[in-house]
């Protein structure tokens, strides 16, 4: 029998980047919020400490930072036809847990999505006719544009301190930035971090080649900032043990180095640790959110109302709970009708190494988002005509940092193990880059998310399914990228390269992104979408779902800065209008 | 001498408490709390003993897999085997500890096969899996009076190394061979590279080799010193020798 | 510092000045159910009130009352706080207008006597650990002020535990004697504010916990604010002294630290905290450049240390140890990124000649108090897991002797004996269930 608790103004489920965004715009219009977070507390001192951060085992290979599989995981298979498996380990998304979720063991790369990006649709089929959309490709445009998101992404960069240089502003090209990206009003609140030795060789030889490199923005402060929250966060230190670790001296952004140092001062927030949400709860007419029902770590159930419900936790989390409440109408591949769980996509990389006999790399040095970027070939930026596919994505040299046990790259022929591995690895270590690319995912009437039939939690509720794999599309894609970073990387001037594309369905064993989208996307119409423009559930008026859940389709960036002006955008939206007309739609239906 | 408790459970390979793992605090609630913080408090490592036996492996177990070791990372001029570098003890403590137990992966049934594309799908965690491994493999050479793979020449154990790797060597049972020998691929990089806290990369060997610094968090100086050797030796979490006063 | 020995006869007569805090968060027992740090009542904007409890309020901000008298997780002022001492533990009291358990029964005069005269509504001698030394200071005008202000606390029923002295010092009679060497009623106190002096040595108590003590835990004569060792901490000179004090701070500097909890060359931390949390932080700009103008111009007596060069093999130890470890914060220079992390060339910490706080910073880890003006608690991670007593006094005496610093060498047995006494086992946090 739950304890029923005394009502709350708003309760948010997940305490991640969203949560944490969410809870100090709302927190500031004077609402009582609370947030509930299944994980721990965590913070830099006590957790994240760089006395003991460098762990390349305990970190990436044990998973320390990342959630447990043995409470929560998910299944998967690449087609309807096949049965889903459980993802018994975590390998090609790395789900976070605890306070800042995700959003502590990212990179630290914020992007804005093309204005194309946005009317994926409309834009493609303006430009190459009907045939470019096959007839399983069920993209659609954003409800957003650019333009109306341009002062959030703004409001994020300059709460992270992203280092970078502006490419457009105010519609007037700068030299040094991204030529390409949609205009901005001001330059990035800190200047680009240093640059190490591979990603300007790179840098030199795209430039030789007519493309338009640039230092990768990146949520790893260039020297000491002070954010508009007062809150200060200090200068990166190119440690090398960035992203799947979490940082130990303030200076990659995350909930704890921007906002809770705020948040956590006020009295009208509250926030509940080992504190699992189990059920969204409605009326009985189905149209109000009353509140959310949570276990404690000892099982104990709460019930906690609430005028305004919020869904921030990881979008795979937010898509099952949905799913579990019974809220929306689930999607159906066989049909295409339903919304939740529909359009789910995810990201498409590769790779060419470069090996060099005369440079001395350092790779060792690095941090998450540090490197030397084209988006030559990304969104439509070029001419697809021919091509066979449509979408793009970035190109580059990112120096992150080489940990021994994750970093082997060796030439063509040379074997995995072994007297000739071990020359091999000897010899390059020092000496290796990587350019990499990184591109959109199209979403695809058969890829999706619904509830497992077999496979339980440590709860005993069914886990998710994830449905996917690429299409022809992203592989015709994805190769076309990787010849272009071929032409570079050979361009480089090294002693040989190797190229890595992504070839065959998409496997859960190796590490590709953490970059998982859609489920309950946002949209115009309530028949196709599950949010409006402003993540405001159309069945649910006072139900919102923040995060990554909100893409109809991926685009070739990381989606942490559209994620996060999209929450700053509902945000606003709550605050100067929810607010006086509560319970209403935002948007009519 | 790094101060870290070293966990006797763990190097007794006994029951459910582990290493660095007990289960999480309880529910906590914070209103205008700010930054909780506690003095003398952090979440470091717990190093593993290394007093050189083993606490997992049985003499059988341990033969194979010093002799897999020494074959799939072997001494030479550029740096030490696994063996020498300390991996089949790192191996050994992982197995007896939260790791080998798969105290964080899904092992709830039912299990399948799995498509190539499913990842892990064994029905045991890693400790179960490379001793229901070792035995096939075991089974496997020994079938009509072959020898052991620890005794048998260098040449023969590559021959099979690479049999296994390929998925060519049929071990029967539920043993599957080539992900048996991703997994044990896998152990045996991370005892030759991790940080010695863990029992592998013994003398930071295998860092001094490629020429990785290590547990370093500073290295604004060589962001621009482009096609500079690095001038500091590598350092692991539990210090290096030059942190002792000498003499 | 040396115990007195206990039951000793005539002079036994201890009780510290010695207002020695435990910050609210390192109070907090792990699961962190921590008490608020909303502001402090004192602060707190209030419907109109007379100009005298408007005065009186920003009295008790400059007194720090909130400091003692609050105690983590009870209402405002209703006592309770344990004050450790090395004498013992004494438990501040109710200043609610409980008329029982707190002061609501207490008239003006009253309350005057245990300002000007360390003497109880009872009768009874207060234990110097309430600061009476410094408050005596204050006007007679000044004290109905505070009064006026006390009058307007809400009562709370709470009872504080009793105080946990041995005999024979929970006899508060002895404190007779103490007084006869340590206090003198100060018989033509002026107004404050009156410059930073009057600040300083009055309602601030600043040489309570900066100004070295006898024995006995009476001030020391004649080395007024030359640094004093408490509960394990050092708090340091807060005199002219360009290594060991403030003598290289300008007055904007003190008055930056002091309402924002750092600047260019320091972070406010430990038992500082409390004192920014809830008094310095809220104080004038005014009366903050007046402390600051006063302390940089108060002479040090403290004899300068011998500094033999240090054994060379311990510094090479510790600039090794030093840039592994702490350059990602501190950097190779030592210079850091002030505001942000403190500089270590010059600073006070480092050259104080007790090394306590130093180490136990290196041992434990410490967390900047957080303002408004700067809510980041930026904090350093303990190091006492991972070094030993020597690494420890190795780094230690590396960063007192570099970069233009100079102080004496650090032990391996100063550091064995501190830890035992703070940090004897590093707490692990264990790893999250889901």
């Amino acid at each position: 029998m739950a304890t029923k608790l005394p009502p709350v103004d708003a309760v948010l489920v997940g305490f991640g980047w969203t949560g944490a965004i969410m809870a100090q715009e709302l927190t500031e219009a004077g609402l009582n919020v609370l947030a509930l977070e299944r994980g721990d507390w965590r913070d830099t001192p006590t957790d994240f400490s760089p006395a003991y951060a460098q762990d390349e085992l305990r970190y990436y290979w044990r998973h320390e930072l990342f959630q447990r599989l043995n409470h929560d995981t998910l299944t998967i298979r690449n087609k309807a036809s096949e049965t889903a498996l459980p993802m018994r380990q975590l390998g090609s998304f790395l789900l976070g847990s605890g306070v800042g979720g995700a959003g502590v063991h990212w990179n630290g790369q914020v992007w804005r999505f093309l204005p194309s990006d946005f009317k994926a649709r409309s834009h493609n089929l303006q430009r190459y006719g009907k045939a470019a959309i096959p007839d399983d490709m069920t993209i659609q445009d954003y409800p957003v544009t650019y333009d109306d998101l341009e002062p959030h992404f703004d409001k994020f960069e300059y709460l992270c301190g992203v280092s970078g240089k502006a490419g457009n502003l105010k519609g007037v090209i700068q030299p040094g930035g991204d030529p390409f990206e949609g205009p901005r009003q001001r330059e990035y609140p800190n200047p680009p971090l240093d640059m190490p030795y591979g990603p300007t060789l790179f840098g030199k030889a795209a430039a030789e080649l007519g493309r338009h490199p640039f230092p990768h923005p990146a949520a790893n402060c260039s020297r000491p900032y002070t954010n508009p929250l007062g809150v200060q966060l200090g200068q990166c230190t190119y440690c090398g043990f960035c992203e799947k670790y979490a940082c130990g001296n303030y200076s990659k952004a995350s909930a704890q180095t921007t906002i809770l140092p705020v948040l956590m001062r006020k009295p009208n927030f509250t926030l509940k640790t080992n504190s699992e949400v189990t059920k969204v709860n409605l009326s009985a007419d189905g149209k109000t959110a009353t509140g959310v029902t949570y276990i404690d770590d000892k099982g104990q159930a709460f019930e906690q109302p609430a005028e305004l419900v919020i869904l921030s936790a990881y979008i795979l989390h937010n898509v099952r709970l949905l799913l579990l409440s019974g809220i929306g109408k689930p999607y159906d591949p066989a049909t295409g009708q339903g919304v939740v769980g529909k359009n789910y996509a995810y990201q498409i990389t590769s790779s060419v190494n470069v090996f060099f006999d005369d440079k001395i790399l350092n790779p060792f040095v690095g941090a998450g988002a540090l490197g030397t970027i084209i988006n030559d070939f990304n969104g439509d930026n070029f001419d697809h005509s021919g091509l066979g596919f449509i979408g793009g994505g970035y190109v580059g040299v990112l120096q992150t940092g080489a940990r021994p046990i994750e970093t082997h790259n060796t030439p063509t022929g040379a074997p995995a193990w072994g007297a000739a591995w071990k020359t091999a690895i000897a010899r390059d270590y020092l000496k290796t880059a990587s350019v990499a690319t990184h591109g959109a995912v199209m979403s695809h009437r058969g890829n999706y998310l619904d509830l497992d039939p077999t496979y339980k939690d440590a709860l005993g509720r069914p886990l998710l399914r994830m449905t996917f794999d690429f299409t022809d599309n992203e592989h015709r894609m994805s190769d076309y990228l990787t010849d272009r970073a071929a032409e570079i990387a050979k361009a480089m001037g090294g002693r040989e390269i190797k190229a890595n594309p992504r070839k065959g369905s998409w496997d859960v064993v190796p590490y590709q992104t953490t970059h998982n989208t859609g489920g309950a996307i946002m949209g115009d119409d309530p028949k196709t979408s599950f949010t409006n423009r402003y993540l405001q559930s159309w069945d649910v008026p006072n139900l919102f779902v923040l995060g990554a859940t909100a893409f109809p389709q991926n685009a070739g960036y990381n989606p942490t800065g559209t994620v996060a002006a999209l929450t700053y955008y509902a945000a606003d939206a709550i605050r100067t209008r929810y607010l006086k007309a509560s319970h209403q739609p935002l948007v009519p239906a | 001498m790094p101060q870290f408790q070293v966990d006797r459970r763990a190097v007794l390979g006994l029951g459910a408490a582990a290493c660095a793992a007990p289960l999480a605090a309880a529910a906590a609630q914070f209103t205008a709390s700010g930054m909780v913080w506690q003095a003398n408090t952090s979440a470091f490592p717990t190093a593993v003993d290394l007093s050189a036996h083993y606490v997992f492996f049985t003499p059988d177990e341990a033969a194979f897999i010093e002799a897999a070791c020494a074959r799939l990372i072997p001494a030479d001029a550029t740096g030490p085997s696994a063996v020498q570098a300390g991996a089949p003890l790192f191996l050994d403590r992982q197995l007896a500890g939260e790791y080998g137990k798969g105290a964080r992966l899904y092992m709830q049934g039912p299990f399948g096969k799995g498509t190539a594309t499913q990842g892990y799908q064994a029905r045991w965690p890693p400790a179960g899996f490379h001793r229901a491994a070792i035995k096939a493999i075991d089974e496997h050479l020994t079938r009509n009076g072959g020898a052991p793979f620890h005794r048998r020449a260098a040449a023969d154990q590559d021959a099979f190394l690479k049999d296994l790797e390929a998925g060519k060597a049929e071990l029967g049972g539920e043993v599957d061979g080539k992900a048996y020998f991703k997994l044990l691929l896998q152990n045996v990089m991370e005892g030759y590279f991790c940080d010695p806290i863990y029992g592998g990369n013994q003398g930071l060997a295998a860092w001094k080799m490629i020429g990785f610094p290590g547990a370093r968090y500073d290295q604004r100086a060589y962001v621009l010193a482009y096609n500079q050797p690095y001038p500091l030796p590598p350092v692991g979490i539990g210090g290096r020798p030059a942190w002792s006063v000498k003499g | 510092m040396r115990r007195p020995a206990l039951g000793a006869a005539a002079a036994a007569v201890l009780l510290a000045a010695l207002p020695a805090r435990i910050t609210a968060q390192q109070l907090a027992a792990t699961p962190p159910v921590t008490p608020p740090v909303t502001p402090p009542a004192a602060s707190a904007p209030v419907a109109p009130e007379s100009p005298q409890v408007a005065q009186g309020r920003y009295l008790s901000i400059l007194g720090d009352c909130e400091g003692c008298h609050d105690r983590p997780g009870g209402a405002p002022y209703s006592g309770g706080f344990p004050l450790p001492t090395p004498f013992g533990t004494i438990y501040s009291a109710n200043l609610t207008q409980d008329r029982d358990t707190g002061i609501g029964a207490w008239s003006a005069d009253d309350f005057w006597n245990a300002m000007h005269n360390g003497i109880r509504k009872d009768g009874a001698k207060l234990y110097p650990a309430f600061p009476y030394p410094y408050f005596t200071h204050i006007t007679r005008a000044e004290s109905d002020a505070l009064y006026a202000y006390f009058k307007t606390i809400a009562p709370v029923s709470y009872r504080p535990p009793p105080n946990k002295l041995p005999f024979p010092l929970n006899i508060r009679l002895l404190v007779t004697f103490w007084n006869l060497l340590y206090f003198k009623p100060d018989n033509a106190p002026q107004a404050t504010p009156a410059g930073g002096q009057h600040i300083v040595q009055g309602l601030g108590h600043c040489g309570a916990c900066h100004t070295p003590k006898t024995f006995l835990g009476g001030d020391k004569a004649g080395h007024e604010l030359e640094g004093g060792k408490l509960d394990n901490w050092f708090a340091p000179e807060l005199t002219a002294d360009p290594r060991r004090g403030l003598g290289a701070w300008s007055t904007p500097d003190v008055a930056e630290y002091l309402k924002t909890g750092r600047n260019m060359r320091a972070n406010a931390s430990a038992s500082m905290a409390d004192v920014i949390h809830f008094s310095t932080s809220h104080m004038t700009d005014a009366d903050l450049a007046a402390i600051g103008d006063y302390l940089r111009g108060h002479p040090s007596h403290a004899a300068a240390p011998a500094t033999p060069a240090p054994d060379p093999r311990v510094m090479a130890a510790g600039q090794a140890i030093y840039v592994d470890e702490c350059a990602a914060c501190h950097a190779v220079d030592g210079k850091a990124q002030p505001t942000y992390f403190p500089p270590l060339p010059g600073a006070a910490v480092t050259q104080s000649v007790d090394p306590t706080t130093l180490l136990r910073f290196i041992l434990s880890g410490t967390q900047t108090v957080a303002t408004d003006a700067r809510p980041t608690p930026l904090s350093m991670p303990s190091y006492g897991w991972k070094l030993d007593d020597a690494q420890v006094a190795a780094v230690a005496t590396y960063v007192r002797n570099s970069w233009g610093n100079a102080a004496p060498a650090v032990s391996p047995a100063d550091v064995a004996r501190l830890r035992r006494k703070v940090a004897r086992t590093p707490v692990q946090k264990p790893s999250a269930a889901i």
